[in-house]
């Protein structure tokens, strides 16, 4: 009569204290969100969890908001909003937003998912390597703010520890254009054979790139960033830049042959793409005329 | 654990066993609503296309215990009759097994757009697969929907002012 009633298998937290304090008590508890990712193990008997801890509630990680010169993005915010709300500010993110899936997986899936999976295919991760986002994630123990360039460890492992939830992702605003590139074999419901995000930032003239699924966690392509630029000569943008552009960030990759692709295509695809995102934020952001 | 939502409209309590039950599970093998198809059950193919709260989701991919106190519209509640019926004169039906998910993401297409040209069709309807028309058909289907719809909308003021007025005059 006295004894504890069994905690029920699966927890439904109204704030994020007591989704913490939920997952602090009970560390077998799998967090679920969309289950974009999740439900598909879990319906191939890939994992069988003995309690799941419901994300959906949580009213604070379901809003973005204006941090100034960034846009804090909370965890839970599925893919249609970033896309219907956060295009202008965005824009390389929202892009990428709008390849994830089909229309039922991206109201479902979210940002905080895609990271806590840490696939190298993510569709959000190159945008955020582009843009230097950070994650935010909180415990019981307090919160920290990793830099999502540290954020990936390996193939789907990441910084993320036991009793830690992802809580937002907080994006600088773009300050030039942006462009997302993504190969796969139809417009929807495809993992990235290779994907790009190139971020161009105007105000101090720099450039960020995000390598997806072309290694084993998204990779930034520091050498190719630091590509030289003619930024007081917009004119003199040729494609040789770009080409050499491509050049870098192919070999900043570290493909593999598998199902999708093979090491080979993929770098070739990726020279591909980077020289063309290259050529389209430097176009339009000078209007300078240059092919494709 | 019961878990308490309505769905089609009506109050409906499941009682899971386990945490990573799906909705779709829930619908058919426990609740025996067969109008939800399945078949990936990884969010691939669409068939088991359900409106949560509104939105078009996989409802392989939605764990029940998440769907407490929420709106669940299968394709008995979700899809209004002009759709059903163009899908049926436009040939947009084979086998039938995709219909019911592919109506579903009608009904919210065509809730959203009232006239939607096909590059607009055909990202609404991404995550559904139909393995026997080729499309081509489901894409006129939406259309003769859209356009009896819009038929509908034009003659049935007449009928809405009469309700509201009877409505507003006590």
């Amino acid at each position: 009569m006295t004894a504890p009633a069994a905690a029920p298998p699966f927890h439904r937290p109204g704030d994020l204290g007591e989704a913490l304090r939920l997952l602090a008590a009970h560390p077998e508890a799998v967090p679920v969100a969309g289950g974009t990712d999740l439900m598909v193990a879990v319906n191939y008997r890939l994992t069988r969890p003995a309690a799941m801890l419901d994300l959906t509630r949580i009213g604070e990680l379901r809003a973005w908001s204006d941090a100034g010169d960034a846009i804090r993005i909370g965890s839970g915010v599925p893919y249609t909003r970033i896309v219907a709300e956060l295009a202008t500010v965005l824009p390389g993110l929202a892009a990428a937003a709008r390849t994830v899936g089909s229309p039922q997986i991206r109201n479902r899936g979210t940002l905080g998912g895609n990271l806590a999976t840490a696939s190298p295919a993510g569709d959000g991760h190159p945008p955020l390597l582009a843009t230097g986002a950070d994650i935010e994630i909180a415990s019981t123990r307090g919160t920290r703010t990793v830099p999502v360039a540290a954020f990936f460890t390996g193939p789907k492992r990441s910084v993320l520890q036991p009793g830690e939830l992802i809580t937002s992702v907080i994006v600088p605003k773009a300050a030039g254009p942006q462009q997302f590139l993504k190969v796969g074999t139809r417009n929807a419901m495809v993992i990235a054979v290779c994907s790009l995000a190139v971020a161009l930032d105007l105000e101090t003239r720099r450039l960020g790139t995000g390598i997806g699924s072309a290694g084993p966690t998204p990779l930034t392509a520091p050498e190719a960033d630091l590509i030289e630029l003619p930024w007081t000569r917009p004119g003199l943008f040729n494609d040789a830049l770009a080409e050499e552009f491509g050049r870098r960030v192919a070999a900043a990759a570290r493909p593999i042959d598998d199902v999708r692709g093979t090491a080979a295509y993929r770098r070739h695809a990726l020279a591909v793409c980077a020289a063309r995102a290259l050529r389209r934020v430097w176009t339009a952001a000078h209007g300078t005329e240059s092919t494709r | 654990m019961k878990v308490e939502m309505r769905i089609d409209g009506e109050a409906a309590v499941a009682d899971v066993d386990r945490p990573g039950e799906s909705l779709l599970s829930t619908l058919r093998d426990r609740l025996g609503l067969y109008g939800t198809k399945n078949a990936c059950e990884q969010g691939e193919c669409g068939s088991c296309t359900v409106l949560l709260d509104g939105d078009p989701v996989c409802s392989c991919l939605v764990a029940t215990a998440q769907c407490e106190g929420r709106e669940v519209k299968t394709v008995v509640g979700a899809v209004p009759r002009p759709v059903r019926d163009a899908f049926i004169a436009c040939g947009a039906v084979q086998c039938g097994f995709c219909t019911p998910g592919l109506l579903v993401s009608v009904a919210d297409l065509l809730a959203r757009e009232g006239d939607p040209r096909d590059p607009v069709i055909r990202e609404a309807l991404a995550g559904n697969l139909c393995r026997c028309t080729g499309y081509e058909k489901i894409i006129d289907a939406v259309h003769a929907a859209a356009e009896a719809m819009a038929d509908e909308a034009h003659r049935a003021p007449a009928r809405s002012r009469a309700a509201g007025s009877t409505e507003e005059t006590p």
